[in-house]
């Protein structure tokens, strides 16, 4: 893991005590809500219905044991026992009190982490994907390159106010878990022909109100121009980009007003006159920063041992758990295992307790290097477990209600908080993927149906990325009731596809109907053992909405 | 104008004297004395004003490239911060002093707040109109910002990797 220096411990510090002035000041009133607004959002702190919401970033996914002890503490001390992991890698608290801010964030600042760029119209969290450095099928290791781009993006003078958000992701891997093509900038990195490490910048991608996927910009961009590239961009961005109204002012409206082929032009008139400056990046800073993700002490064991063959042979339920949550690592005789926050409708998507954190940070040492990461669908990973050691760790997780072998399957439900805590939502989401759960609850079934990703999103800004799920729901205002549009064919990863609309909104009682008739429709249909998006994508929406409209009375229909 | 702060020789002054007069629109009678009016006016105006009796001030959309070669003319230029919220001000500063090379004052006018002083000091201004319902005294205190800059600015162009 990359650790701190002292300029980056200098930096965190520092930034405690501006915002701890700052709060004062805000609750002396010397500072208006207004004035006060930006600087609260950069610091991760959002005002929500009952109270502040506090998003601490976790860079590119990655934690320490140490880490997560004090993100366990800050549940306990300062929260209501437990925290919410997002779809961008960050954790969020839901009770917290406004005094204590600086507090939490010196406590985050004691063990290196921070909540700077959370939130605000400014480059938030570099995000990566969960298995970087592990993954058997990883070109490149992405997070040295995504901790230069953290730091150059902290707290960037040019850049604090842009017209609204911006999210950058990396990823170097055959398979695109990092969901590149739906950020504002979207990185793959590789080796060119020569050998030489090399960028695809895609542009103008995301979810939200307009849904677009990232438009290549840039094919074989030398790593060393990195950060004047990403310079260049924002720049032309933060002149360019609509300020007159904040659903229009993402970069995905500029690029596609423009056109990608006239906003590539004005990129590279910008980017040629900073390009061989002072930003090109030098070979001593990538090693220095790689120097912290070079690979841990790997024990040189056999790839797969009698015992976890036995247990496999066995344990059933073992045997299921480990053909979904246990993932294929570069090294023999490791793995990487997923653990599942969701256990269906006990506990909502992405929370986890105090406890549960704290045994999480215990079983990566005790099972791994001491190192944890987030992965976007809102699960916690650990990422070298050694093969014999999955038993011993399934059960653990067991008691501790992490080890459900539902990941990738229709429970492993990604949800925003929603309605229940969001002032920005339109309807509840966490009632409703408990709902669902609770309709499908038999893990045998859920394995027969295979692959299948549901996404819900409280509102149009989609942080429960529908779009991208196989199955989306989305929650929309009717008259001050709640309603819930269904789209299907989603998909992310390099075959990343948004999602269509079947037909008109739902209530929240029909939800767990009318998925049940989704998934008739593709039992129906389905070829073999072909995954559900094959299956949506090969006979199309219709059967899918003959069914679900077919065997609903039509009053019960809310048209949208 | 009111409430200015400005770096004399790196150190921040607040200044009783300055002798500014920001002309906000076009239209009205102009004042005697040192203007500091939109750039339509200084271009109507040019030539027909002592040389240096006028200043200028951009508005966000106003394109800076167009400006090199006003700038041997002038003897200040503003940018204007309609909201603070509004950002494009830092990339017009940089522009300035980087892309054309400006060596005179860059003045921050509008919605100019302690907490952002720091930030558009990076970004190569050196004087700051402090908005008048706040103490610019006061404001004083935002100028120094963080210790650490990992990336680079107008004032410190080599980015922490090429001085850590």
């Amino acid at each position: 893991m990359y650790q701190y220096d002292e300029y980056d411990r200098a930096l965190v510090f520092e930034r405690v005590a501006q915002f701890r002035d700052q709060v004062q000041r805000f609750m002396a009133g010397e500072l208006s809500e207004e004035e006060f607004l930006p600087l609260r959002l950069q610091n991760g702190l959002y005002l929500q219905k009952h109270a502040y919401m506090l998003r601490v970033a976790i860079p590119y996914g990655t934690l320490g044991a140490r880490q997560l002890r004090t993100l366990a503490l800050i549940a306990r001390e300062y929260d209501r026992g437990y925290g919410h992991f997002t779809t961008r890698q960050n954790i969020q608290f839901n009770w917290i009190e406004l005094a204590q801010v600086p507090d939490i964030l010196q406590r985050l600042a004691e063990v290196e982490m921070h909540a700077i760029q959370t939130s605000g119209n400014c480059v938030r969290n570099i995000t990566t994907e969960a298995f970087a450095g592990v993954a058997a099928d990883e070109l490149l290791d992405p997070r040295p390159l995504a901790e230069i781009l953290r730091q150059w993006s902290t707290i960037n003078p040019e850049f604090l106010f842009l017209p609204r958000k911006f999210k950058i992701a990396i990823c170097s891997a055959v398979e695109d878990r990092a969901a590149i093509m739906m950020h504002d900038i979207g990185l793959y990195l590789y080796r060119d022909d020569l050998g030489q490490m090399c960028l695809r910048v895609m542009v103008g991608g995301g979810l939200g109100r307009t849904p677009i996927l990232g438009l290549q910009i840039r094919e074989g961009l030398p790593w060393q121009h990195l950060l004047s590239y990403v310079e260049a961009i924002l720049r032309v961005y933060n002149r360019h980009g609509r300020r007159d109204n904040k659903y229009k002012a993402r970069i995905k409206i500029l690029v596609k007003a423009l056109g990608i082929d006239a906003f590539a032009r004005e990129v590279e008139q910008e980017w040629q006159h900073i390009k061989d400056g002072p930003a090109q990046l030098t070979e001593a800073e990538f090693q220095r920063v790689a120097a912290a993700f070079e690979p841990p002490a790997y024990d040189s064991v056999v790839d797969s041992g009698v015992d976890f063959e036995t247990h496999l042979v066995q344990d059933h339920d073992f045997a299921r758990w480990v053909a979904c949550c246990v993932k294929p690592h570069k090294v023999p005789g490791y793995a990487s295992v997923v653990l599942s926050t969701k256990p269906g409708a006990a506990s909502p998507p992405g929370d986890l307790t105090a406890a549960q954190m704290e045994a999480v940070a215990d079983w990566s040492e005790q099972f791994g290097f001491g190192e944890i990461r987030i992965a976007h669908e809102q699960n916690l990973i650990l990422p070298d477990v050694r093969k014999q050691d999955l038993h011993a760790l399934w059960r653990l997780a067991c008691e501790r209600g992490l080890g459900t072998a539902n990941i990738g399957l229709l429970t492993d439900i990604i949800a925003c908080p929603g309605g229940d805590f969001c002032a920005l939502a339109n309807a509840k989401s966490i009632p409703i993927a408990q709902s669902i759960q609770r309709c499908f609850d038999d893990l045998d079934y859920l394995h027969d149906l295979g692959d299948l990703s549901l996404n819900i999103s409280g509102c149009i800004n989609a942080c429960g990325h529908h779009h991208i799920g196989n199955i989306g729901i989305l929650g929309v205002d009717k008259n001050g009731s709640e309603w819930y549009q269904v789209t299907l064919g989603g998909a992310q990863g390099k075959d990343s596809t948004l999602g269509k609309v079947i037909g008109p909104s739902f209530s929240a009682a029909q939800i767990p109907s009318v998925i049940e008739q989704i998934i008739a429709t593709y039992c129906a249909y389905r070829e073999l053992d072909e995954p559900f998006i094959d299956t949506v994508r090969r006979v199309g929406l219709e059967p899918f909405k003959e069914r679900v409209y077919a065997s609903r009375p039509e009053e019960l229909i809310c048209v949208m | 104008m009111r409430n200015v702060i400005a770096l004399r020789s790196a150190v921040p002054t607040l200044l009783d004297d300055d002798p500014w007069q920001l002309l906000r629109d076009g239209d009205e009678p102009l004042p005697a004395g040192r203007l500091l009016v939109p750039l339509k006016v200084w271009l109507e105006r040019h030539g027909q004003r002592p040389e240096g009796q006028d200043g200028l001030w951009l508005g966000p959309d106003d394109e800076i490239e167009p400006l090199a070669p006003l700038l041997a003319h002038l003897p200040l230029i503003a940018i204007d911060f309609p909201s603070f919220r509004d950002g494009r001000g830092y990339s017009q500063a940089y522009l300035l002093r980087t892309r054309l090379g400006w060596q005179g004052e860059l003045r921050a006018i509008g919605d100019v707040l302690r907490d952002q002083l720091s930030h558009m000091r990076q970004c190569g201004f050196d004087s700051f109109a402090v908005r008048e319902d706040k103490s610019a005294e006061d404001a004083l205190k935002g100028l120094a910002g963080m210790s650490v800059l990992y990336g680079r600015s107008v004032i410190e162009p080599r980015p922490l990797f090429r001085r850590r």
